[in-house]
């Protein structure tokens, strides 16, 4: 009989992206990468602008200003903007749920089971709540 | 809700053999529908009516050996736990478990889930004497034993590893499973044996690499909380870090009965012999 290794079935990256039927807290930890990657693609993007365009001289820093009051890229700072508050508020919650706080204590389990994050979902919708309205705050601060 | 009662359920199941080589392909199977039917019924029916090469792993048919645990419509489930009605939809589409790899069909290789499990020392570790040789029962109240009874109550399926997005790309991550049974050893009043695991979680691809997605307590199908459990342990690691963290002594054994109580008199017969 022919030996063969079995065959590897590790989803890799795509098992993060892919939150198909998993319930609420799934998808936050799936924004909480995105945002968390995007914060960092503006940062290394504002660092260079900041620096480099700027020992450039004046004129180069005021095309590059120029450019960036394009009414899309203001869109795009605003998001920039909500990121932040999500990653922000949402890390607070990850470090008070991961060391065990707002989680409660193990049950024993009786049917229908409910594990400790479903339980005490009210906190995370809270937080998505404050969240909601920090962003709002932010995108009036851009608009007017 | 309309009744859930169609004739006919199309099964999507992904073959593959590594004797052929290839890759795995989705092959279709119309299965005669009964109410009560779980998919597990389904696959045996495939079995033993169309296609008799068809592999899966199943034993005890009750949601207690662990091993259906597959894919079904894209959640993991245990194939033996779950009624085709609950999906209300006349096709379902059944896969190995994903972060696992597939020995044949729907069979996944749990060699790397076992052998996490046996890193963390799934047993009581006492000092000094006592396991060795055993006279006596540990104590233990029952709001001690309700600190870890759910997570005795794991069967090995290897759902939650399916679920978690960290299991899928961290091939050295220990996992929920395993790092649930080291809260659960660990939790125990009768254990002394924390120094000697909690070590072994403390490491990247133990309790730190865990961001909290929740998706291993959703899906265990025995209502274990995995998720909590590895909270728990960053916890107590980041209390014993700040020198906060409490010890307990661990329980001691159960004195022997020194004096048996007064035998209970035997009662009489009710049914007197006829002289
Ligand atoms: S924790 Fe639940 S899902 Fe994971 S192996 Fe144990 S019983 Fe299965
Ligand atoms: S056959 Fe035993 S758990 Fe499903």
């Amino acid at each position: 009989m022919k030996q063969t290794a079995p065959r590897s079935n590790y989803l890799g990256v795509g098992g993060w992206i892919w939150a198909g039927n998993y319930k609420l807290e799934r998808y936050l930890y799936l924004l909480h990468r995105i945002t968390g990657l995007g914060m960092l693609l503006f940062l290394t993007f504002h660092l260079t602008a900041t620096t480099v365009f700027r020992i450039q001289g004046q004129e180069v820093w005021e095309t590059t200003m120029a450019l960036l009051s394009n009414p899309w890229l203001k869109a795009g700072e605003y998001l920039v903007a909500a990121a932040f508050v999500y990653h922000g508020m949402n890390g607070l919650r990850l470090i008070l749920q991961e060391f065990g706080f707002l989680l409660g204590k193990p049950t024993p389990p009786i049917y229908p089971y409910k594990d400790a994050l479903r339980k005490k979902r009210l906190w995370v919708v809270v937080m998505m709540v404050v969240i909601f309205i920090l962003a709002l705050v932010f995108l009036f601060d851009f608009i007017v | 809700m309309a009744e859930f009662n169609p004739e006919k359920i199309t099964f999507k199941v992904q073959r593959y053999n590594p004797e052929n080589g290839g890759a795995p392909h989705l092959e279709k199977f119309t299965v005669p529908f009964n109410k009560g039917m779980t998919v597990l019924d389904g696959l045996l029916y495939i079995k033993e009516n169309i296609d008799s090469t068809l592999s899966f792993r199943a034993s005890c048919r009750m949601g207690i050996c662990g091993s259906c645990g597959m894919l079904v419509n894209n959640y993991p489930h245990l194939a033996c736990h779950t009624q085709i009605e609950e999906f209300h939809s006349d096709k379902l589409t059944v896969r190995p478990l994903p972060n696992l790899s597939i020995i044949k069909d729907l069979v996944v290789d749990l060699t790397p889930m076992f052998s996490s499990h046996k890193q963390i020392k799934p047993y009581l570790i006492r000092g000094e004497a006592g396991m060795e040789d055993p006279n006596a029962e540990f104590a233990q109240s029952p709001q001690e034993l309700n600190t870890f009874l759910q997570f005795a109550y794991c069967i090995k399926c290897g759902i939650c590893l399916a679920a978690c997005p960290t299991s899928a790309s961290d091939r050295l991550f220990l996992g929920p499973q395993a790092m649930a049974q080291c809260y659960r050893y660990c939790a125990d009043s009768r254990d002394q044996g924390q120094k000697e695991r909690l070590p072994l979680v403390d490491t990247d691809h133990g309790v730190w690499r865990c961001h909290l997605a929740g998706a291993c307590s959703e899906a265990c199908p025995k209502g274990l909380d995995p998720a909590l459990a590895i909270q728990l342990l960053k916890r107590q690691l980041a209390a014993e870090a700040l020198g906060l963290g409490k010890r307990r002594p661990p329980s001691p054994v159960v004195p022997p009965i020194k004096e048996s109580k007064p035998k209970v008199p035997y009662p009489d017969f009710t049914v007197k012999k006829e002289k």
